[in-house]
């Protein structure tokens, strides 16, 4: 008797979905190189004290309106003769914060919402869904300036009024979603075998409707940052001298006639950041989908 | 079809009402006396009490909210507090200016969009498709106030090819269909148009690729018909839904152009709401909302309507 013929037969373990899908992720481009960049962004901004940069706050007359390329200061100065390169890294923090806070909070809120009116049904859901109605009748620009000019300016008001933007959109995908899943076989199994509401919508449905919520709010984080910061840009959310995209914008649009490029430089980190979201949503999207 | 229409006005009327009540609900959700804004700081108590009195804000919220309805439905939305002028027509004259910008972006945004939207279905994965899809793209993801300073930058500031601000040589009083006017309307319209681009081309290209894998498709083919009927087919088919989402974006365009009026100052609801907030001028605001977002309701409905008209498949029994 041979030895190869004691040996117990290969176990091939049937990939699970969501290594599948981290598998076609890994290997799509697009989706690596935005994930890279962003990376980048997220880790500059995190590390910025440690870079070695000039004071993003410390300005100086005499060398206002540096050009792109100038010695010591790359990416120029700005209207206040502070170093551009660091106040683009600097920003990130808070246009990262005021961007991104608000889909996180609205995930929570709006799939709590909508996971609890799909399961639920009949009256809490018609209660729920017809008062996320009522938001759906305003435009999202609208909605995020009216609220914010109402409580005026500042962070905390800003991240709120994006969050009341948000969570109705990600209550209906949540809502739709769930709809879809509870009267499946399994969670009528669920069901029979004693299990509660409660345990049911963490247990069985939670990991059945995430992905599919996720990957929607992925996408929302692109028009968030670029809405955060569009609020900042109309005054209505950082306050100078605080180092952000939408305020740099701001205040150095009276630059454009002098230092045109330079008053560019804020804009061009938002439409990264937004840009390399939405190419990540789309692949994710793609990922998840397995009929292709 | 009466019926039908019958039923979604119907349907639409609580909605309105709860958007008043929205729009009512903003002033009392700010911090503050709405009053700060327009009394002097020295302002003794019995002059602040009158000056209470006088907008009503000393009453019980429900009498207040039923008294500013009922003004609306009689096209009173009040007085600004800025400028005394009544605000119903300081928010007509303003919308008028941005009705003229969106139809002039949605001309643009909706030519291209369904221009790259059916190439890019069509030839899926060609490199048609792929620069169609990363134009698409870089529209709904652009900042567009950035676009619009860029924009400034190229055609203003370096070419001086085309004015940077306003909406007409004199000042931006009366608008006019004459190049000495359209010269103005370029540059933001074209601002304006890119993220309604971006999304009808990417809602158009997934249309027509979902389209054409069905099996009629096929079954034409293999009937016998041209490519080109087969492309009619596809028109026909996505028309329902490439409308309502043009129909959703020209409100978002209605509604969301304060960024845009604030970079070009373009005389607009926009730049009015912008002024409106900064003064804290709240009759204004909260009348220039309930304005922009009845004109969104009323679209959206009027899109429900012309897409149950042209699509059999739609109930409307």
């Amino acid at each position: 008797m041979s030895d190869t013929a004691l040996q117990a037969a290969p176990i091939t373990k049937a990939r699970g979905y969501w290594a599948t899908v981290g598998r076609r992720i890994v290997r799509d481009k697009v989706s690596m190189v935005c994930a890279f960049v962003l990376v980048l962004i997220f880790a500059s901004a995190l590390l910025a004290p440690w870079l070695g940069l000039a004071d993003p706050y410390q300005g100086s007359m005499i060398r206002r309106l540096r050009h792109i390329g100038t010695p010591n200061y790359p990416l120029g100065t700005d209207e206040l003769g502070r170093d551009m390169l660091a106040r683009l890294i600097y920003g990130g923090r808070l246009s990262l914060i005021i961007g991104i806070l608000p889909v996180i909070f609205a995930f929570v809120i709006g799939t709590s919402l909508g996971l609890v009116a799909g399961y639920v049904g009949g009256r809490l859901n018609t209660a729920i869904m017809r008062t996320i109605d009522v938001f759906y009748a305003f435009p999202s620009v609208l909605l995020a300036i009216a609220i914010s000019g109402a409580l005026g300016a500042g962070i905390v008001n800003s991240i709120v009024s994006l969050t009341i933007v948000f969570v109705p959109q990600i209550t209906r995908v949540a809502e739709s979603v769930t709809t879809g899943v509870r009267n499946m076989d399994f969670v009528e199994a669920a069901r029979a075998s004693g299990a509660g509401p409660f345990t049911i919508m963490r247990v069985h449905m939670l990991g059945n409707v995430l992905g599919p919520i996720f990957v929607y709010a992925t996408g929302l984080i692109s028009v968030s940052m670029i809405l955060a910061a569009g609020l900042s840009f109309l005054g209505l959310g950082t306050k100078p001298p605080e180092p952000e995209w939408g305020l740099m914008l701001n205040t150095l649009r009276t630059a454009i006639y002098v230092n045109p490029w330079v008053a560019a430089l804020p804009g061009v980190m938002i439409f990264a950041v937004s840009i390399c979201f939405n190419l990540l949503s789309d692949g994710m999207r793609s990922a998840m989908d397995i009929r292709n | 079809m009466f019926a039908y229409i019958a039923r979604r006005i119907v349907y639409v009327i609580p909605i309105v009402l709860s958007v008043a009540l929205v729009c009512f609900l903003l002033v009392h959700i700010t911090p503050g006396d709405p009053l700060v804004a327009v009394l002097p700081a020295d302002a003794s108590q019995e002059l602040a009490a009158q000056m209470r009195t006088a907008y009503g804000f000393d009453r019980p919220l429900p009498v207040q909210f039923g008294l500013w309805i009922w003004r609306a439905l009689h096209g009173d939305l009040g007085a600004s507090i800025a400028t005394g002028r009544p605000v119903l027509s300081e928010v007509l004259r303003a919308v008028g200016n941005t009705v003229t910008l969106a139809i002039a972006a949605a001309l643009i945004g909706f030519t291209l969009g369904l221009l790259f939207g059916l190439i890019a279905g069509y030839f899926r994965d060609t490199w048609v498709d792929k620069v169609a899809t990363s134009v698409a793209i870089a529209g709904v993801s652009v900042p567009h106030y950035w676009l619009g300073m860029v924009m400034v930058i190229i055609f203003s500031v370096q070419l001086n090819w085309l004015p940077a601000v306003g909406a007409g040589p004199g000042g931006s009083g009366s608008w006019g269909w004459d190049w000495e006017h359209m010269k103005y309307l370029i540059l933001p319209a074209i601002t304006t148009s890119v993220i309604p681009m971006g999304i009808v081309t990417r809602t158009v290209r997934a249309l027509t690729g979902d389209i054409l894998s069905q099996d009629f498709v096929e079954a034409l083919r293999a009937k016998g018909l041209r490519e080109w009927d087969v492309f009619k087919h596809v028109i026909k088919n996505a028309a329902p839904t490439a409308l309502a989402v043009m129909g959703l974006q020209l409100g978002y365009m209605l509604g969301g152009s304060i960024l845009i009026e604030t970079v070009f100052s373009w005389p607009g609801s926009g730049l009015l709401l912008n002024s409106a907030i900064f003064q804290r001028d709240l009759p204004l605001l909260q009348g220039t909302i309930l304005v922009l977002a009845l004109f969104f309701v009323t679209l959206n409905l009027l899109v429900d309507i012309a897409q149950a008209a042209i699509d059999p498949r739609i109930k409307r029994g």
